[in-house]
């Protein structure tokens, strides 16, 4: 007979270990999920960092006058 | 053989006694309505956005289940239908079920956030402090209204799942609100007639035992008239059409007459039968609920007006 007999005790413990375990992997799966819709639905991907960049501005609309410079 | 047990007292939780804390039951609800407010609303989501987005408000109602839990367990402790629940059988302590209820609000909030945007996000950390702090720690013990006012909490997540999708409010979402809120009343006053719990004891004010029984019994059929007007206006909305308020019809005339009955019964004709209308009233209202937003889906599917 073995020294060590399985008590109540770690069987609960284990119960623990194995379903938080499973919820990690689980939400590890939603981000990447999450990413990669994300990434395919083509959302805002650059955010500002520090100074203004062109790709991340609004459009601007053309007044009238800039119209007729440019012509 | 000699089983012997190294600590005295409660044995150490499973993992299955902080899926308790989280009340999954009452989770089932927000799942499913808030599927159908994100599911119904005019902007389409990405499936497995709305997929993590009734997830994470799933969550953020299981965060609020823990700390009304962790508040509570004075009241669980004294009542017989909930002594068994993890904190007051000694499995989970107090501290343990706040710190998880704090902990996955956090991560509720800032994953909806992410996965949605950010007003869902803000709509469910107010339901949650609503529910917590408004409902469990302010009006549960000082009023008889609290059930009406804790319906509120109930009635959020149609219009978190609506925010997702829409990112704002809107009639539709006020009205599936509204569907909720009226229909919690009823649905509790049933059950507390029946149940007849020790809330004295526990010193929780419920209208059956602050104003009587005959109170009660009006209030439940003076809340399915309330109640009635407002499912019918839903089906008037874009989101309504005739499948919807035929069923909406059908199930607001069912429980207007099932209110009228336990109004006009009293205790004796009540305990005679065993309280049969009452406990069919209660019976009715839970179809009530999962008929009306089921008629949704199907509205939806089928076309709306």
């Amino acid at each position: 007979m073995p020294m060590q007999t399985e008590h109540e005790l770690h069987r609960r413990r284990r119960s623990r270990n194995v379903g938080l375990g499973l919820v990690l992997a689980g939400f590890v799966a939603l981000v990447f999920g999450l990413t990669v819709v994300k990434v395919r639905q083509g959302d805002l991907m650059e955010a500002y960092d520090h100074q203004p960049r062109v790709s991340i501005t609004p459009l601007e609309q053309e007044t009238p006058a800039a119209q007729e410079a440019s012509e | 053989m000699i089983d012997t047990h190294a600590y005295d007292g409660a044995p150490e939780a499973e993992f299955r006694d902080y899926v308790a804390l989280l009340k999954p039951r009452v989770m089932s609800l927000v799942v499913f309505t808030a599927f159908v407010g994100l599911w119904v609303a005019p902007v389409a989501v990405h499936p497995f956005v709305a997929f993590c987005s009734v997830l994470f408000i799933a969550l953020g109602g299981g965060a609020s289940g823990a700390l009304n839990m962790w508040y509570d367990a004075d009241i669980d402790a004294v009542m017989r239908r909930t002594q068994k629940r993890p904190i007051p059988s000694g499995r989970v302590t107090g501290g343990e079920a706040l710190g998880l209820g704090l902990g996955l609000t956090v991560i509720a909030v800032m994953m909806l956030g992410l996965a949605a945007n950010w007003f869902a996000a803000g709509f469910l950390a107010f339901t949650i402090f609503f529910y917590v702090v408004i409902y469990t720690i302010w009006l549960k013990r000082w009023t008889p209204q609290n059930i009406v006012i804790g319906g509120a909490a109930g009635a959020f997540p149609p219009m978190i799942g609506w925010a997702c999708a829409t990112g704002g409010i809107s009639i539709e979402s006020l009205l599936m609100f509204a569907l909720i809120f009226f229909w919690t009343p009823p649905h509790f006053w049933a059950l507390a007639l029946f149940m007849k719990e020790d809330y004295h004891k526990a010193g929780v004010p419920m209208l059956t035992v602050t104003h009587g029984r005959a109170v009660t019994r009006r209030h439940i059929f003076g809340y399915t008239l309330v109640l009635a007007p407002f499912a019918i206006w839903l089906g008037l909305t874009p989101v309504g059409g005739p499948v919807y308020l035929a069923v909406a019809v059908v199930l607001n005339a069912l429980f207007i007459l099932g209110g009228w009955r336990v109004m006009r019964r009293n205790e004796d004709a009540a305990i005679a039968d065993d309280y049969a209308v009452e406990k069919r009233v209660f019976k009715l209202s839970l179809y009530y609920l999962f008929l009306h937003f089921l008629a949704l889906l199907v509205q939806h599917w089928v076309g709306t007006w």
